[in-house]
């Protein structure tokens, strides 16, 4: 695990090393409690965001995360940079690394691209996002949010239901919650769901009824409303009558089952606007286990680069 | 006058293979083909294949408009270490080559080179599919193929009227064929897409375009064929169903022709999963079936050709994410070796497929394709179809170097190219 130079994609880690982010997530959920929530952990570390797409919750809650360690960052706007004057992905990273950071956070439309930033550059690269491929860092602050409520994952059942064919978050959490031992089922029609699931680790259907009493978690996607101009659904109406989270649906869930979306809502269409607010929905919940996750994340790429089991004590 | 000798190599044409020397004159023409000639300058083909120039139905030689990644001349010195005497110019060129104007500007730039580079033309104007190009004109330049490359022609309507306007205009091309070339795809399935639509596609989340976008089109274009009774060449056939619906329409007796690009039978979608853009390609790399359909599908005949689709671009080009880079790949120098490698045919049906078949295709048997007899056209490749080397794009004489094949070791290549009697590649080095 102190090998891991990057965080790119939920494929690259192993359970023991989900497992030892989520434990160092807890230490720094009790930092993030304390009365003045910040550690010298980073002190002299440099980040750079680099966010090729609009992002207000992943990117604020990175720039928490750094503070609170007290990493300095370098903020690079796309929108008013050289890369609208024709800049190559290239040399945008190289430039960046010759101003010495120790640090890449990328979002990126297109999937691959912290990929290939890590070729081109010494730092460490954390995928904040890149298409419809990944976003690790939402998997693990959901993998912290459900075993907080649920304990241990293995053989608990969670159903991903909605855009799942357009979603970096359902990509990285079919990964995440099987390889932490649960069941995971797609909940979604064929025109949502990717062409082929081929040594996918999850089960299908196109029935969020069959499975509604069954599951320990609903994980509702943000059903993207640009979509429906390419008819993916009929009706956004007809989608949330037959995917959506209604109230019917909710009150057939188990009694401790939770309900988690990674935001933002669109109610009344992927989750009805009562049922987003039931106390077993843990959606605002998991917004603040994201900064824990992230200064996990970024130490644990930044840090000394001593052992993780040490180094506890001290950062806690 | 004076001449050249080949000695020792095996002599392959379309009549057969036979122990034999070639002499050659620089005034282009082949003077003997037999035992001990001699001539005042001796060429070494010892271990060699001595073949008919090879020929490439399809290259991008960016020239006018994009002349940082090849130049018509770049290109065609590739295209002669690779073997080739001829390449059709594909015309998305910056103007496209749609117009007299350009057509002459591309002869021009060719008049010289070391390889008989000729044009192509679009079908459409500005290769945007809404009016035809003034095909008439073209023809009595030289234009033999029509195609709006890079894309395909999606208007049924429009595609039937050019059909019938081509077959319209042999008497301007002393009876030639007027060949329509498509790059079969149907927009409607492939827009904002950048591979293949599969298993690889889905996991790296990189939105893809089935092999049906594709098929929609080769099936259209069978159609249209058998309707209007013009020839129809597919231009780089990538997938399984493509493949097979060529065989019907052959069985069937209708005049149509197709390609295979190299890449098309030795990589795959799986090349993608590193998001290296160099594997990047329209119509994109496709699965382990669809490579042993078009590998089948060269075997016994159904695909004529094999071209190379060669589309050079530059590294800043190709140093972006694998959806903002622009798909192609090099060919010319490794097409010959890729081929040789990975297909399992005898070398003879190897060469057909990349000379006298092409040839024919293109019009071009006057002057390459073979055969290799006294009084014909110097146009010769000499090739040792069993040294081995390693690919580096950096080693190329393209002006650009994003070969998917980089490292990879590779058998057979091309030792002496000759055009119009002169040695313009010897010892694999070109002259010029």
């Amino acid at each position: 695990m102190s090998a891991m130079r990057h965080l790119l994609s939920m494929a690259d880690l192993d359970r023991d090393d989900i497992e030892q982010l989520l434990n160092l997530t807890e230490s720094f959920t009790e930092v993030s409690a304390r009365q003045i929530p910040k550690v010298p952990a980073l002190r002299g570390k440099t980040i750079a965001w680099l966010f090729y797409e609009d992002s207000t919750r992943t990117r604020l809650s990175f720039e928490t995360a750094a503070k609170r360690l007290s990493a300095d960052s370098m903020n690079f706007s796309v929108s008013s940079s050289s890369v609208n004057k024709g800049e190559s992905l290239r040399d945008t990273v190289e430039t960046i690394s010759a101003m010495g950071v120790d640090g890449i956070v990328v979002r990126h439309s297109g999937a691959g691209a912290p990929h290939r930033i890590t070729q081109w550059t010494d730092a460490c690269v954390v995928n904040a996002g890149d298409g419809w491929h990944q976003h690790p860092t939402q998997s693990l602050l959901d993998l912290y949010t459900a075993t907080r409520h649920l304990g241990d994952l293995d053989g608990r059942r969670i159903a991903i239901v909605g855009d799942i064919k357009h979603s970096r978050v359902a990509r990285s959490n079919a990964i995440g919650f099987a390889k932490m031992g649960a069941e995971v089922t797609f909940v979604a029609p064929q025109t949502l769901l990717p062409p082929s699931l081929e040594g996918w680790p999850v089960k299908v259907t196109h029935d969020l009824d069959e499975v509604i009493e069954d599951i320990d978690i609903c994980y509702l996607l943000r059903m993207q409303l640009e979509r429906q101009e390419q008819s993916v659904v009929p009706t956004l109406r007809e989608f949330h009558e037959e995917y959506g989270l209604t109230a019917a649906r909710a009150s057939r869930l188990k009694d401790d089952a939770l309900i988690m979306h990674p935001g933002p809502m669109n109610r009344g269409v992927e989750i009805a606007g009562e049922v987003a607010d039931r106390p077993n929905a843990v959606i605002t919940e998991q917004v603040t286990n994201g900064i824990a996750v992230r200064m996990a994340v970024l130490y644990l790429l930044l840090g000394s680069g001593l052992d993780l089991v040490d180094e506890r004590a001290d950062v806690a | 006058m004076t001449t050249t000798a080949i000695k020792g190599g095996t002599v392959i044409d379309q009549t057969g293979t036979r122990r034999a020397d070639v002499l050659v004159t620089d005034d282009g023409t082949v003077l003997a083909v037999g035992e001990g000639l001699d001539g005042d300058r001796t060429l070494d083909a010892t271990d060699c294949v001595v073949s008919p120039g090879l020929v490439d139905l399809h290259v991008h030689l960016r020239q006018p408009g994009k002349e940082e990644a090849e130049t018509i001349e770049t290109g065609a010195r590739g295209a002669a270490l690779g073997g080739f005497t001829s390449v059709v110019a594909m015309p998305n060129t910056t103007p496209a080559m749609d117009c007299a104007s350009v057509v002459r500007e591309v002869i021009d730039l060719a008049a010289d080179t070391i390889c008989d580079v000729r044009p192509s033309a679009a079908i459409t104007v500005g290769r945007d599919g809404e009016s035809l190009t003034p095909m008439a004109e073209l023809v009595k330049l030289g234009v033999r193929i029509f195609t709006d490359d890079g894309t395909g022609v999606q208007d049924d309507r429009l595609m039937r009227t050019a059909l019938e306007y081509a077959g319209s205009l042999a008497h301007l091309s002393g009876g030639q064929p007027i060949v329509l070339a498509q790059h079969c795809e149907v927009n409607a399935l492939s827009e904002g897409t950048y591979m293949h639509e599969g298993e690889w596609s889905s996991r790296l989340g990189i939105p893809g375009q089935p092999s049906e976008s594709e098929e929609l089109m080769v099936m259209r274009d069978i159609a249209l064929a058998r309707l209007t009774g013009t020839r129809v060449h597919f231009q780089h056939m990538s997938t399984a169903g493509s493949v097979a619906m060529i065989r019907a329409a052959k069985a069937a007796g209708l005049p149509v022709t197709a390609e295979a690009a190299t890449h098309h039978f030795c990589l795959t979608d799986a090349c993608c999963a590193d998001y290296d853009p160099l594997f990047k390609v329209h119509p994109p790399l496709r699965t382990d079936a669809d490579v042993a359909a078009v590998k089948e599908g060269l075997a016994d005949g159904t695909i004529d050709a094999i071209a190379t689709d060669h589309a050079p671009h530059t590294p800043q080009d190709k140093e972006r994410t694998f959806a903002d880079a622009p798909p192609g790949m090099l060919g010319l120098e490794t097409a010959f070796a890729i081929a040789n490698t990975h297909l399992d045919i005898p070398i003879e049906s190897l060469l057909a497929a990349m000379s006298w078949r092409p040839a024919a295709i293109a019009g071009l048997q006057a002057d390459h394709g073979g055969p290799i007899v006294e009084g014909s056209p110097a146009n010769l490749a000499i090739i040792d179809p069993n040294t081995t080397w390693t690919v580096s794009g950096d080693a190329m004489a393209s002006r650009s170097n994003n070969t998917p094949y980089e490292g990879m070791a590779v058998r057979g290549r091309t030792r002496h190219t000759i055009l119009k009697g002169e040695a313009v590649v010897i010892d694999g080095e070109a002259q010029r």
